[in-house]
């Protein structure tokens, strides 16, 4: 026995495209939809306290689903989701209007929840990882907390006979590890499954970042058809191994690189990747190109889980403003550092309050900052990138309004974009925390079409 | 022979808060063991200097032939704090693609 379990995104932003083809032509078990960034629940929290009819599920929800939902119901192709951001429920019940509009009845829809602990987070948690601080120093300025669960609820949901699940915050490796622990009945003890479950969950999660996608450096490492990247399959055996690959005749490419570049993706001790459900080694990862585009992955392995489950907290930090304007031609370069001075005294005319000031060349210095080294030509062009992080709003929109007068009062043949009115944003800083799972109970709601 | 590291391994970075981790993945297993020796943790921050603010902890995955080095403070403060344009520090692998290792010459023929 073979489970088929394909990606649908890899984050908020993602193609949508790649979704439909895996649903239509994928012959899938399972699409899975990983949606979340660190501060996605955050920022979703501080769309909701302005703009009360904002759902507070994924804001591409409707256009997932309808060019997935077709191809998922003809196939009976089971969805996990975790779309559901701040509000699994709305999401839950936004996808079953989907089906009915489509005509499709009698489809059971999970929503999981109680990821979200805003209220109660001070009271169940200790110390801040990143500082050694006492969550309480926190107090007042946090906006939402949420536990990191593990894959137990989707399992429990698909038992109950869902068809689709959608999730607020789980961590991303579980939404694929569940499909597996639900078809071959791994149970919560058989660490060595649940660590390879986990493992090829992470492989997943991150998209055609395995087929291609962040990844060509022409020259080192070309790959056919970039623009026309396959989201991965998984093809999971019960025996702990799993095939990597990807559409007949979509672009890209799978071998061993690309698996090893995102196994350690975001992943800092690979002896040790703590998952909600396991302890994921690396270490022992087996690579093999059995077949074009086809890679067998085999052998990581799991270690028991931890006692406690990850919280993130999401705070009020303050303001960044930014702006940028422009030189080209004979001469840009030494425009541009006029055009630096004459920036730096202004904003000692008008008291700015920065915690931070920045500025950049692009094109020069802007990415790599300090440790870019000398260049020994004049470039063409530079642009004059200014950003600053303050404390209030008022502070951060100097930069922009200073930038304005560059165009007026500022150096010869300056190039400027319209005064726009995102040149501020407000920060929200994400610290993390470790909760004892004790404390935590999902709970499932189920919708039916 | 001298040669970058970019005909010798490629690079992939992630983030995490204001951690940024950074593999660097050998091409060939003869590669590796050159690249293991000669590319420290502490070679590596010097690498970054001004960038990483913290400690550089190296990992080996020797059956693999790769390394992953995790950087401390290498992104100014986190990816929703962080003043550079390159906020999640996605570009900071190919920094270390022009540090340069020390090969054996009979390995030319395998330059990437």
């Amino acid at each position: 026995m073979t489970i088929r379990i394909g990606s649908g995104s890899a984050w908020w932003g993602d193609r949508i495209s790649p979704a439909k083809e895996n649903a239509d032509k994928g012959q899938l078990d399972y699409l899975c939809f990983e949606t979340m960034a660190e501060a996605t629940i955050s920022a979703a929290q501080v769309r909701k306290r302005r703009d009360p009819i904002f759902p507070g599920y994924d804001t591409w929800l409707d256009d997932r689903m309808t060019a997935v939902l077709p191809g998922c119901i003809k196939n009976k192709t089971k969805i996990i989701s975790n779309q559901g951001w701040i509000n699994p429920n709305g999401a839950a019940e936004r996808i079953v209007y989907w089906l009915r509009a489509m005509g499709v009845h009698g489809v059971k829809v999970a929503a999981i929840n109680g990821s979200l602990i805003t209220d109660d987070v001070l009271n169940l948690t200790d110390n801040i990882l990143e500082t050694g601080e006492r969550t309480q120093a926190l107090k007042n300025r946090i906006v939402s907390a949420e536990v990191y669960q593990g894959a137990e609820p989707i399992v429990q949901a698909l038992k109950n006979g869902a068809q689709i699940v959608v999730t607020g915050r789980i961590a991303d490796p579980s939404i694929f590890a569940a499909p597996m622990m639900f078809e071959y009945g791994w149970g919560m003890n058989d660490f060595m499954r649940l660590g390879l479950a986990n493992g090829i969950g992470h492989l997943m999660e991150c998209g055609a970042q395995v087929t291609g996608g962040y990844f060509a450096d022409p020259g080192f490492k070309d790959i056919p058809r970039p623009w026309d990247l396959g989201f991965p399959i998984a093809e999971v055996d019960n025996d702990g191994t799993a095939i990597i690959t990807k559409l007949e005749g979509t672009g890209g490419v799978i071998n061993a690189m690309t698996i090893k570049e995102q196994l350690l993706y975001e992943v800092h001790d690979p002896y040790n990747y703590i998952t909600p459900d396991v302890v994921v080694d690396f270490s022992t990862t087996r690579i093999r190109e059995v077949a074009e585009n086809r890679v067998m992955v085999s052998g990581i392995s799991g270690k028991p889980r931890t006692p406690t489950l990850k919280v993130s907290i999401g705070c009020e930090e303050g303001f960044i403003g930014e702006d940028m304007f422009f030189y080209a031609g004979e001469g840009a370069l030494q425009r541009a550092k006029l055009a630096e001075s004459i920036l730096r005294e202004r904003f000692k005319l008008v008291e700015l309050k920065a915690e931070e000031l920045r500025i950049d060349y692009l094109g020069l210095n802007a990415i790599h900052g300090d440790m870019t080294p000398e260049v020994d030509h004049e470039p063409y062009e530079v642009a004059v990138r200014v950003a600053a992080r303050t404390t209030t709003r008022e502070e951060a929109m100097k930069i922009g309004r200073e930038v304005d007068g560059m165009a007026v009062s500022g150096v010869g043949m300056t190039g400027k974009r319209v005064p726009h009115q995102d040149r501020t944003r407000e920060i929200i800083g994400v610290w993390s925390s470790l909760i004892d799972r004790s404390k935590i109970s999902p709970s499932i709601k189920m919708f039916e079409s | 022979m001298l040669t970058k590291l970019v005909q010798l391994a490629h690079c992939r970075s992630g983030d995490k808060g204001n951690t940024s981790n950074i593999s660097v993945i050998a091409y060939h297993p003869e590669f590796y063991a050159p690249i293991k020796e000669q590319l420290s943790a502490e070679k590596f921050k010097n690498f970054y200097s001004g960038v990483i603010k913290g400690n550089v902890t190296r990992y080996n995955l020797d059956d693999l032939q790769m390394l992953n080095f995790v950087c401390e403070g290498a992104l100014g403060g986190g990816v929703s704090r962080s003043l550079c344009l390159d906020n999640y520090g996605k570009s900071l692998s190919s920094r270390i693609l022009s540090f340069k290792i020390d090969i054996d010459d009979n390995l030319e023929q395998l330059l990437q």
